[in-house]
C-alpha cells in the first residue's frame, strides 16, 4: 500500500540531493569576492539593524492587497477546473462572471494607477 | 360622475394651494381672483354633473359612497376618506359650490385693492374646500375635520383685517365659542361609538352603517344624552342660544364672507348635521324638543335684537341668527325636509341681502373716502334714498327682502310658511306644538318689520350721507352686480321647487327629494308621534295668518319709518328701557362676560399664579434638572476611546449572556 | 474517485432563480458601470455619476415594486424576495435615492469631490437589500459585510477631515469587532441545529424540543442578538454611533442612520421572528430591556448635545429604540409599525440632514444648534421644512412620526406591554425638549451672525420636496402604507 507513495520519496529525496548538491558546488568554483553587504543575513533592499517600527509606503500595502484579491481568484479556478467538465456550460457562465467582476475592479484599479510604483 | 366625486373637495384646495404658495409672487388680481373663482366653479360643474346623475337614478338607490383612499384603520376603529352622495348631500353642494362661486366672482370687485388679496382667496378657497367636506364626508370623522375645517377659516376671516383690534376679537370669540361647541360634537361622537361598539359589537362611525344600525338605539336614555352632545355643537357652529354672540361679532371680517360663511354655508352646519343623523336624533324626543325650543327662542330673541341695530351687517347678522332659528324649530318639530329648504331658500336671498349690504358698503365708503370723511359706512342713519343712485342693488335688495319677509309668491314664504305649518301641525311634541308655531309667528312679524325698516332707512327718504360726497355715490360695478341679480333671481324662484302641496300646482318636488334621506326618521317617530288631523281648511287658514303677519310687520315699519319719521323717536322716549334693553342686545355679552369670562379669568390666574408658578413649575423645572444630570453623567461614558467602547460591549454581550445562562 | 455527484441539471439543482435577486443584480451592475465610468471621466463631470446612480435607483425601484405579491425563492432557499423584503428594499432604496440628492452639493463644498461615493452607496444598498431578503444565515452576512465594508469607506470618505478618517477607523474597529459576536452567534445556532437556513432552524427547533434547553442555542440566540443590536445601535451597544456620526461626512451620517438601520431590523425581525419563533419568551424578555435601554439613554443624552449631528445621533439611538418597542411585541401591529417606521424615518431623518448639510460650512462648521438661530426668519421655507421633521422626530401630528410611534405602542399595549408602552411614551415625551430647542433656535433667537446666501442646489431642493411629502402624506393619510406594511409583514 505505500508503495503507492514511494514516487514521493523519490522525489523528495532527489530534490534534497540537488539543493546541497547545488550549494556545494558553487560554494567549490565560485569566486570569492566578500564585503560588507554581502555577508549581511539579508540583502533585499530593507536595513537589517535599526528600529523594526519603521513606516513601510502605503503603496506596499495597496500591492499587498490587490495581490490576495487576484491571488484568490486564482486559487478559486483551481477546484473549478477539476470539476469543470462536470459543471458544463453553467461552469463557464458562472466563473465568467466572477472573472468579469474581479476584472472590473481591475480595470478600476488600472486607471487609478495603483498598480504603478510611482 | 359618482365615482369623480372627489374632484369636488380638490378644485378649491388647488385654489387655495395655488394662492396661498404663490398669491403673493402672483400679485395681478385678476388671476388670482380668477384662479380661486374658477377653481370653485369647477367644483360647482362636477357638483351639476353629480346631482344630474342622481336625478336619473330611482328614488331608492340614491346613496353612494366613494372610498377616496383608506385613511385610519387601527383595530376595530375604521375611518377611510369617504365621500357619501344622496339627496342631501347633493342639496348641499349645490348650494355651497353654486353660492360659493357667486360670492367668489363678487369678491373679485368687493376686495379689489385690498392688502392681502391672495390670502383672502386661498382662505376662501380653504373655506370651501373644508365645507364640502363636511357635507360630503361618509363618516363622522371627515365630517368632524370639515368641522373644525370651516372653523379655522372663519376665524382667519373674520380676522382678515387683523390689525383692527376688534376684528382679532371677534376671531378669538368665535372660535372659542365653536370649540365649546366642537367639543359637544366629540362627546357625541365618543358616546354613539362607544355604545353601538360596546353593546352590539359595531364598531362604526361610518353613517351609512349607523343608519343600518339605527334601529338597535333606544328611544331616550344614551341617544338623549349623545344627541344633546351634538346639539350644542350644532349650537355653537349655528349660532344659537346661549352660543349665538360670536356671530353678529363675526361682521368684522369681509362682506362676502359674512354672506358666504356667516349666512348661506358654514353656519347652517348644525342643521345639516341634524339633518343627516335624523334618525339618530328623532329617537330622542327630549332632544327633540329641546331642539325645537332652542330655535324657536332663538328665533324670536335674535329678531327683537335685529328691530334696534343701525348697523346694516349687523342687522342682517341677527336676521341670520333667527332665521337659523327657524330652521332648528324645523328640525325639532321633526320637518327635516322643511327645513333643509328653508336653508337652501335662505342662502340664496340672505347671500343676496348680505351682498347688496356690501354693494351699499362699498359705494359708501367709495364716497366717503373722497371727501376724505370718517363717517361710519356702515351705519344706516348715514344711509337714505339710495335707491335712485344704486338701482340694481336696491331691486336685488328688495326682492331677497321681500323673499325673507315671507311674503307669498316669493321663496322664503314657502319655506318659512311651511315650517311654521309643520310646527303646527307635526304630532311630536303635543300642546307645545302651539306654542312653537305662535313664537315662529311672531318672529316672523319682527323678520318682516326689521327687514323693512331696513330697507327704508336705507333706500329710501331723504339721503343723510353728508352732502359733500353725494356726487360720488354711484352703482357698483358688474361682477358685483351680476352675482346680487343671480342671486336675486334664485330668491325669487328657489321656492317653487317646494310648493306646498296645498297649492296644488306643482308637486313639492323637494321634499319628495329628500324623502329617501328622512324616510327613515319618520318611521321611528311614529313611535312616539301623537296621531291627529288638520283638514286643508285650517293650512290654507294659518297661511293666511302668515301672509297678514307678514303684512303687518311691513306696515309698522312703513308707519315708522315713511310715513311718520318721528314715531321711533317717540316709541324710544317712552320705553327708554326697553330699547336700551334691545339696543344693548339684552346685555347678553355682558351677562356672558359676568357669568362665565370673568370667574374664567379669575380662576385662570389664580392656577397660574398660584399653581402653575410652584406646583407645576417646580415640578417641572426639578425633572428637567434632574435629566440634565443624569444626561451629563451619560456623557461622561463617551469617553471617545475605542477601546472603551469595546469594552462596553464586551461587558454588555457578557452580562445578557451570563444573565441567560445562569437564571 | 469520483466523490462528487452531479445531477443533469445543475442550474436547476442549485435553485438558480435571478427572478429573486433581481433589484440586486440591476443595482450591482450599475455599481460596477459607475466604477468603470468614474475613472474615464474628469472631476467637473462627476456629478453625471450621481444622475446616473439616481436613474440606477428608480430602474432597480421599478423592478421591487413589479415583484410585490409575488414571491420568488432561489439558491436553494437560501435568498427568499417576498413582500417583507420588497417593503424593505424600497426603504432601502428611498434613502440612498435621498442621499445621493443631498450628497453632491456636500462634496464640492467640502471639495472631496470623488466619484466613488456613488458606487460605493450602491454597492452599500445591494447590501442591505440582500441582508432584507437573505433566508440563510450565511446570505444575511455577507449581505452585511458587503453593506459593512461600504460604510466603513464612506465614514471615511472626507479623508482630508481628521474626524472623518477618526469615523471610518472607529467604525470599522468596532463593526469587525461587533461583526465576531454576530458570527460566532450564527456559528453556535448551526452547531445546534445543523443547519443555516432560517425556516430550517425553525423545523429543527419545533422537532427536537429539547434543544431549547442547550446553552449553545440560547448563547448563540443571544450572541447574534448582540450582533444585530450593534448594527441598529442599540443600547448598550451604540457607543460608536456618536462618534461614527458626528465625523462622517454629513449625507453619509443621514444614510447610515437610516438605511443600515432598517437593514439591520429587517434581518433582526427574518432571523428571531422565522427561525426562532420558540424562543419568543426569550428574546422578548432580552428585547424589551434593550428597548427601553436604548430609548433612555439615547434620549437622556441627546437632551445635553450641542453639535446638531451628533444630537441626531443620538435621537438615532433614541429611534431605534422606540422600533424595538414593536419588535417586542412581536405582533401585527407592531411589525408592521416597525416598517412603517422604518419609511418614514427615512424621510425624515434625511429631510432634517438635508437642512445640516444646507447650513454646515466647509470643515464641517456651524453644526451646532446656536447655529440655527434666526435661521427660521431669515429663510422661511426651509424653516417650515425643518419644523416638519423635527415634528415628526418629535412624534407630533400630523407627521408620519406620530403615526408611527402610534402603531409601535399600540402593539405593545396589544401585546400586553402596557409599560414598555408608557416608557416609550415618557421617552418620546422627553424627547420633544431637545427637537424643539433646535426650533426655539431656529424661531426665537436672534442670529448671531449673517446667514451666507443658502445655496440650495436642485436636486437637494427635490430632496426637500420629497422628505417633506414624505412625512406629511402618510401622517396625514397612513392608511394606504400601512395596508403595504401590514401586507409585508406576512412572511
Amino acid at each position: 500500500m505505500l508503495g503507492a507513495y514511494l514516487p514521493i520519496i523519490f522525489l523528495v529525496v532527489i530534490a534534497a540531493v540537488f539543493g546541497f548538491a547545488s550549494l556545494c558546488f558553487s560554494s567549490l568554483i565560485g569566486q570569492k569576492k566578500p564585503s560588507e553587504v554581502k555577508l549581511a543575513p539579508y540583502e533585499c533592499g530593507c536595513e537589517p539593524v535599526g528600529s523594526a517600527r519603521e513606516r513601510f509606503s502605503v503603496k506596499f500595502y495597496i500591492i499587498a492587497m490587490l495581490f490576495i484579491l487576484f491571488d484568490i481568484e486564482a486559487v478559486f479556478l483551481y477546484p473549478w477546473a477539476i470539476i469543470y467538465k462536470k459543471l458544463g456550460m453553467f461552469g463557464v457562465m458562472e466563473m465568467a462572471v466572477f472573472i468579469v467582476i474581479l476584472f472590473v475592479g481591475y480595470i478600476y484599479v488600472w486607471k487609478k494607477g495603483a498598480l504603478e510604483w510611482e | 360622475m359618482f365615482e369623480n366625486v372627489w374632484l369636488i373637495p380638490l378644485f378649491p384646495l388647488i385654489g387655495f394651494l395655488i394662492n396661498g404658495f404663490f398669491g403673493k409672487k402672483i400679485k395681478n388680481e385678476a388671476v388670482i381672483g380668477g384662479i380661486g373663482t374658477l377653481m370653485i366653479f369647477l367644483s360647482f360643474l362636477v357638483s351639476c354633473g353629480v346631482l344630474m346623475q342622481l336625478i336619473g337614478l330611482p328614488a331608492e338607490q340614491r346613496v353612494f359612497e366613494k372610498v377616496v383612499f383608506p385613511w385610519i384603520h387601527c383595530g376595530n376603529f375604521k375611518a377611510d376618506m369617504a365621500f357619501l352622495i344622496d339627496p342631501l348631500s347633493a342639496v348641499m353642494i349645490m348650494v355651497v359650490t353654486g353660492v360659493g362661486s357667486l360670492i367668489h366672482l363678487y369678491s373679485i370687485g368687493y376686495m379689489h385693492g385690498e392688502e392681502g388679496f391672495y390670502r383672502f382667496f386661498a382662505y376662501l378657497n380653504l373655506f370651501c374646500m373644508s365645507m364640502l367636506l363636511l357635507v360630503l364626508g361618509s363618516n363622522m370623522l371627515v365630517m368632524f375635520i370639515g368641522w373644525e375645517g370651516v372653523g379655522l377659516c372663519s376665524y382667519l376671516l373674520i380676522g382678515y383685517y387683523f390689525e383692527k383690534k376688534s376684528a382679532g376679537d371677534a376671531a378669538k370669540k368665535a372660535f372659542v365659542m365653536n370649540r365649546v361647541g366642537d367639543f359637544g360634537f366629540l362627546i357625541g361622537l365618543f358616546t354613539l361609538y362607544w355604545w353601538f361598539g360596546s353593546n352590539h359589537n359595531i364598531w362604526t362611525i361610518n353613517f351609512v352603517e349607523i343608519k343600518a344600525a339605527s334601529h338597535l338605539l333606544p328611544y331616550g336614555g344614551v341617544v338623549t344624552i349623545a344627541t344633546l352632545c351634538f346639539f350644542l355643537g350644532a349650537t355653537g357652529k349655528s349660532a344659537q342660544l346661549p352660543l349665538y354672540t360670536w356671530l353678529p361679532d363675526a361682521m368684522e371680517g369681509p362682506t362676502p364672507v359674512s354672506a358666504l360663511i356667516h349666512a348661506a354655508t358654514m353656519v347652517t352646519a348644525g342643521v345639516y348635521m341634524i339633518g343627516r343623523m335624523s334618525f339618530v336624533f328623532i329617537k330622542s324626543p327630549e332632544t327633540m324638543m329641546v331642539v325645537a325650543v332652542v330655535g324657536a327662542c332663538t328665533a324670536i330673541f335674535a329678531a327683537t335684537i335685529g328691530t334696534a341695530q343701525n348697523d346694516i351687517k349687523r342687522v342682517l347678522a341677527y336676521s341670520t341668527v333667527s332665521q337659523l332659528g327657524f330652521m332648528f324649530l324645523a328640525m325639532g318639530v321633526g320637518a327635516f325636509g322643511a327645513g333643509i329648504f328653508h336653508l337652501m331658500t335662505h342662502a340664496f336671498f340672505k347671500a343676496c341681502l348680505f351682498l347688496g349690504s356690501g354693494s351699499v358698503i362699498h359705494a359708501m365708503h367709495h364716497a366717503l373716502h373722497h371727501g376724505h370723511l370718517h363717517d361710519d359706512a356702515q351705519d344706516m342713519r348715514n344711509m337714505g334714498g339710495l335707491k335712485k343712485y344704486m338701482p340694481i342693488t336696491f331691486l336685488t335688495f328688495l326682492v331677497s327682502t321681500i323673499a325673507i319677509a315671507g311674503i307669498p309668491g316669493f321663496s322664503g314664504f314657502f319655506s318659512k310658511d311651511e315650517i311654521l305649518w309643520q310646527a303646527f301641525a307635526n304630532p311630536y311634541h303635543g300642546g307645545l306644538n302651539i306654542v312653537l308655531w305662535g313664537i315662529g309667528c311672531i318672529a316672523a312679524m319682527f323678520t318682516a318689520f326689521y327687514m323693512f325698516r331696513l330697507v327704508f332707512m336705507t333706500f329710501f327718504g331723504e339721503c343723510r350721507i353728508n352732502p359733500k360726497v353725494k356726487d360720488h355715490l354711484h352703482e357698483s360695478p358688474l361682477v358685483i352686480t351680476i352675482p346680487l341679480m343671480v342671486l336675486g333671481f334664485l330668491a325669487v324662484v328657489g321656492g317653487y321647487i317646494g310648493m306646498p302641496k296645498l297649492m296644488g300646482m306643482l308637486p313639492n318636488y323637494f321634499e319628495h327629494w329628500l324623502d329617501p334621506v328622512f324616510e327613515l326618521a319618520n318611521e321611528y317617530g311614529k313611535e312616539y308621534a301623537h296621531v291627529g288631523h288638520h283638514t286643508h281648511a285650517l293650512e290654507w287658514g294659518l297661511m293666511g295668518l302668515s301672509v297678514v303677519i307678514a303684512v303687518i310687520g311691513i306696515t309698522i315699519a312703513f308707519t315708522m319709518y315713511m310715513a311718520n319719521n318721528k314715531l321711533p323717536e317717540k316709541f324710544t322716549s317712552t320705553f327708554p328701557a326697553l330699547h336700551r334693553a334691545v339696543y344693548n342686545k339684552w346685555y347678553m355679552d355682558e351677562l356672558y362676560d359676568f357669568l362665565f369670562v370673568n370667574p374664567c379669568k379669575g380662576f385662570g390666574n389664580l392656577l397660574w399664579k398660584g399653581f402653575d408658578v410652584v406646583v407645576v413649575d417646580g415640578i417641572v423645572n426639578g425633572v428637567g434638572k434632574i435629566f440634565m444630570g443624569l444626561s451629563a453623567g451619560i456623557r461622561g461614558l463617551q469617553t471617545g476611546y475605542t477601546h472603551n467602547y469595546a469594552l462596553g460591549m464586551t461587558l454588555g454581550a457578557v452580562v445578557i449572556v451570563a444573565l441567560y445562562i445562569f437564571r | 474517485m469520483d466523490m462528487l455527484q452531479f445531477p443533469a441539471n445543475i442550474a436547476a439543482a442549485a435553485g438558480v432563480n435571478f427572478a429573486a435577486i433581481m433589484p440586486e443584480v440591476i443595482l450591482s451592475v450599475i455599481a460596477m458601470a459607475l466604477l468603470l465610468v468614474n475613472v474615464f471621466i474628469n472631476s467637473e463631470q462627476k456629478a453625471y455619476l450621481g444622475y446616473l446612480s439616481l436613474i440606477g435607483i428608480v430602474v432597480t425601484f421599478f423592478s421591487v415594486v413589479s415583484g410585490w405579491g409575488a414571491p420568488q425563492s432561489g439558491f436553494n432557499n437560501s435568498v427568499l424576495q417576498d413582500n417583507f423584503s420588497l417593503f424593505f428594499k424600497g426603504t432601502f432604496l428611498v434613502s440612498a435615492f435621498l442621499t445621493i440628492l443631498i450628497t453632491d452639493q456636500y462634496l464640492k463644498r467640502e471639495e472631496c469631490n470623488w466619484g466613488e461615493i456613488y458606487p460605493l452607496i450602491l454597492f452599500a444598498t445591494v447590501g442591505m437589500m440582500l441582508m432584507a431578503s437573505g433566508t440563510d444565515l450565511m446570505t444575511i452576512f455577507l449581505g452585511l459585510e458587503v453593506l459593512s465594508v461600504s460604510l466603513y469607506v464612506l465614514a471615511g470618505f472626507n479623508r482630508a477631515n481628521l474626524k472623518s478618517n477618526e469615523a471610518g477607523l472607529k467604525y470599522f474597529l468596532l463593526g469587525a469587532f461587533s461583526t465576531g459576536f454576530l458570527l460566532y452567534g450564527m456559528a453556535l445556532i448551526y452547531g445546534s441545529t445543523g443547519t443555516t437556513r432560517v425556516a430550517a432552524i425553525a423545523s429543527y427547533i419545533s422537532q427536537n424540543g429539547m434543544v431549547l434547553s442547550n446553552p449553545m442555542l440560547v448563547a448563540g440566540m443571544l450572541l447574534m442578538a448582540v450582533g444585530f443590536s450593534f448594527k441598529i445601535a442599540a443600547a448598550p451597544f451604540h457607543m460608536w454611533t456618536p462618534d461614527v456620526y458626528e465625523g462622517a461626512p454629513t449625507p453619509m451620517t443621514a444614510f447610515m442612520s437610516v438605511g443600515p438601520k432598517a437593514a439591520g431590523f429587517a434581518a433582526f425581525l427574518r432571523v428571531f421572528i422565522v427561525a426562532l419563533p420558540a424562543m419568543k419568551a426569550d428574546w422578548s424578555e432580552l428585547l424589551w430591556v434593550l428597548a427601553v435601554l436604548t430609548m433612555t439613554v439615547g434620549n437622556i443624552t441627546a437632551l445635553k448635545q450641542t453639535n446638531i449631528k451628533r444630537m441626531l445621533a443620538y435621537s438615532s439611538i433614541a429611534h431605534a429604540g422606540y422600533v424595538l418597542v414593536g419588535f417586542t411585541a412581536g405582533n401585527a401591529v407592531g411589525t408592521a409599525g416597525v416598517l412603517f417606521y422604518m419609511l418614514s424615518y427615512a424621510f425624515m431623518n434625511i429631510g432634517a440632514f438635508a437642512i445640516i448639510v444646507l447650513v454646515g460650512r466647509k470643515g464641517e462648521e456651524n453644526n451646532n444648534v446656536s447655529d440655527y438661530a434666526g435661521f427660521g426668519f431669515k429663510h422661511p421655507v426651509l424653516g417650515m421644512c425643518m419644523s416638519i421633521f423635527l415634528f415628526s422626530l418629535a412624534g407630533i401630528p400630523p407627521a408620519a412620526g406620530f403615526i408611527g410611534k402610534f402603531y409601535l405602542f399600540s402593539g405593545a399595549i396589544q401585546a400586553g406591554y402596557v409599560w414598555l408602552a408608557i416608557i416609550g411614551v415618557l421617552n418620546s415625551a422627553a424627547s420633544v425638549y431637545y427637537y424643539l430647542r433646535v426650533m426655539v433656535f431656529m424661531y426665537m433667537k436672534d442670529p448671531t451672525e449673517e446667514f451666507d446666501w443658502l445655496a440650495v442646489s436642485p436636486s437637494l431642493a427635490l430632496c426637500l420636496l420629497l422628505s417633506v411629502a414624505g412625512v406629511l402624506i402618510p401622517g396625514i393619510v397612513p392608511g394606504t402604507l400601512l395596508d403595504l406594511a401590514q401586507k409585508a409583514i406576512l412572511m
